[in-house]
């Protein structure tokens, strides 16, 4: 296995990543990861690399380690030292080839999930590192090519996935048009000021899944909800800037999310389900502003269904037969929390829910976030194989229907179960509350 | 060639305060060096940092077994402990040591009971012999180890197995007892300088992640 890792790797050719490295110089080189070393990073770099004392014990964190058969190079402290540790011991004279492959390292061998940081007995945070690794990438301009796409996307449109402003109002008014066959005085509210809250959403589901938005407005309209949509840019809530090292690109993107909520002067953003998004408002972008705390109170889809749930607003008609797992997204179990009203939720909605082993904090990352996913086609085959160990982990569970509240583990799963042919269906907390819950006529 | 008294007097006299000289105005140094670095660039730590989540950290990371992966690695976790412990507790409390405090400064304090010495000297060997064999058998230890990591083992073990063989004055207790001056204060003086600079730092990384963990992930880091 650990050679059949190798020759993945050498198979990909990822346009970005060839062209970007091409153009750099040695002398560039040096001066841009001196720049961001002594510039950008600080104390935290310092000791984590002054005290690591490579014993090895994070190696048992990693799913891409122990999914290519517990190969050391791809253990987190593995991959520091085949990226950052090389460039600060060598004082950044490394070469155009260096950057590519540790571009690549950085961006698709981890999902900076932070799992590791939890084994470390120092706590050293190698996903930080990683992500010092793709900010020097990204000035260096070598990032992979598809990833490198959405950070454009979010620079020129304010989203993801290059969804103009009409597309997007268009896209909202067709799924209220639709949803009204079902719930005949149901709205889409845009732009309305004052409303208890803004709902905030990734590019992606106008995009490709806009069956999410309309779950979400049976749901809110249901429950009797105050809400609204922002018609202008500000909508997405997504940030793959914030993984690509873009990170000016990123708070500008979080500007416009929070100023969004500001101009509707909501009371607070409640964002959809999603890992990354999550991350980025309430504990990157928000800090790249200058913002500790996001400025607006925001919650996650997970504690708005609980609050929804423990007050009564949705009822249940039935609970959901099949048997479900749930996969608990790096982003807000051990980024926010959120594992045991997760729980809460989904015992609510179903009648037999099987946990997998390892679980809430220790569960194993999808492979997906941290812009893994959006590395694209070149390393899907690599990507999938690195994550051999989800697949174990949630066909022992023997359920039918994995339920995760996180895009990137969404697609991420999908491609695991189909590959390793688990025999399971993957479905978002807001696909079984539509299924089950009580529904004005 | 210099006879074995001047050589004793030197490095248990004028050595001893360069050692600690070192020692201490190194760790002093470690410690500004990092804080200057903390106000220059990421003055934002000071805001994630709280006692309540860096305790919590802190303690469940000290006691054997009390985290994840502690569980995960019970031969390395009580190896680790052990020869942690005896790395502190052994230096303070042999009775040799206290015997010099003594009659330096006329103190002196409870000592270890010399045969319960001599077994966890060996036990720190032993330690020290299974972090090289780890070093060297385990894949992921063997692919992260460069040279200065059994320089640092080195460094650690040498007070130790050369008080062993000064104490049961093996061929020749001077060579012994010179080494383990020089070796003790070898270490000592290594601690800043070297990544043995962890005894100073893993409290500070320590309760950052545990700060991080808890007042913003609201999770647990164990």
């Amino acid at each position: 296995m650990a050679e059949a890792s190798e020759k993945i790797e050498k198979k990909i050719i990822d346009e970005g990543l060839e062209t970007g490295s091409k153009r750099l110089t040695e002398e560039r080189i040096e001066k841009v990861i001196n720049e961001v070393l002594s510039g950008e990073t600080g104390a935290r770099l310092k000791s984590y690399t002054d005290t690591c004392v490579h014993c090895g014990l994070c190696a048992e964190a990693c799913h891409v380690y122990l999914s290519f058969n517990r190969d050391p190079k791809f253990s987190p402290a593995g991959k520091v030292k085949r990226t950052i540790g090389e460039m600060i011991k060598r004082k950044g004279r490394v070469s155009p080839e260096f950057i590519k492959e540790a571009s690549e390292i950085a961006s698709t061998e981890c999902n900076v999930c932070k799992r590791c940081a939890m084994y470390c007995p120092f706590g050293i945070d190698t996903a930080y590192m990683m992500q010092t690794v793709r900010r020097i990438c990204h000035k260096l301009g070598v990032t992979p090519l598809y990833i490198q796409d959405t950070a454009h996307s979010h620079a020129v449109t304010q989203n993801q996935m290059w969804v103009k402003e009409d597309e997007w109002i268009d896209t909202l008014q067709w799924q209220e048009e639709d949803a009204r066959e079902e719930m005949s005085n149901l709205r889409i509210p845009l732009d309305k000021e004052g409303a208890d809250f803004m709902y905030s959403v990734i590019a992606p589901e106008p995009k490709f899944q806009p069956n999410l938005i309309y779950q979400a407005a049976i749901i809110f309209n249901t429950a009797g909800c105050d809400w609204t949509m922002p018609s202008f840019p500000g909508w997405d809530n997504s940030d793959m800037a914030m993984f690509t090292g873009d990170l000016e690109i990123m708070a500008r993107n979080k500007r416009f999310h929070f100023e969004a909520a500001q101009k509707l002067k909501v009371k607070r953003i409640v964002m959809g389900e999603c890992g990354h998004a999550f991350r980025s408002v309430y504990d990157v972008g928000n800090r790249w502003l200058s913002w500790s705390m996001p400025p607006i109170p925001m919650i996650h889809a997970i504690e708005f269904y609980y609050d929804l749930l423990k007050a009564g607003k949705i009822k249940i008609k039935e609970k959901y037969k099949k048997s479900v797992t749930i996969h608990d997204p790096c982003n807000v179990v051990r980024g926010r929390g959120l594992h045991e009203m997760l729980r809460y939720v989904i015992h609510e909605l179903c009648e037999n829910v099987i946990e997998m082993h390892p679980n809430r904090e220790h569960n194993y990352c999808c492979n997906a976030g941290g812009g893994v996913i959006n590395c694209g086609p070149p390393f899907k085959k690599k990507r999938v194989e690195s994550n051999r160990i989800k697949a174990d982990q949630i066909s022992d569970t023997g359920a039918e229907i994995l339920i995760t509240p996180c895009h990137n583990c969404h697609s991420g799963m999908e491609d695991i179960i189909s590959y390793f042919n688990v025999d399971m269906h993957i479905k978002f907390i807001s696909d079984i509350m539509y299924e089950v819950m009580e529904k004005q006529e | 060639m210099i006879d074995f008294n001047t050589l004793y007097n030197f490095l248990s006299g004028p050595m001893v305060w360069v050692t600690f000289i070192i020692f201490i105005g190194g760790s002093i140094y470690r410690i500004w060096d990092l804080i200057s670095l903390v106000n220059k660039n990421e003055k934002f730590i000071y805001s994630y940092m709280s006692w309540k989540y860096s305790l919590r950290s802190i303690m469940h990371w000290i006691t054997p077994f009390a985290t994840t992966n502690w569980r995960k690695h019970p031969v390395m976790t009580v190896v680790t402990f052990v020869f942690h412990m005896g790395l502190v507790i052994m230096p303070l409390f042999i009775s040799a040591h206290v015997i010099l405090f003594n009659a330096a400064w006329n103190i002196s304090w409870w000592v270890l009971p010399e045969g319960l010495a001599d077994v966890i000297t060996l036990i720190v060997i032993v330690c020290c012999i299974i972090f090289f064999l780890r070093r060297l058998v385990l894949r992921e230890v063997k692919y992260l180890t460069t040279a200065s990591d059994y320089v640092i083992l080195a460094i650690a073990a040498a007070p130790f197995v050369t008080g062993f063989f000064a104490y049961h004055k093996f061929i020749d207790y001077h060579f012994w007892l010179i080494l383990h001056i020089l070796s003790g204060e070898i270490m000592l003086m290594a601690i800043p300088f070297t990544r043995l600079t962890h005894m100073l730092f893993a409290v500070l990384t320590r309760s950052f992640i545990g700060s991080e963990f808890g007042g913003v992930r609201h999770a647990k880091d164990w």
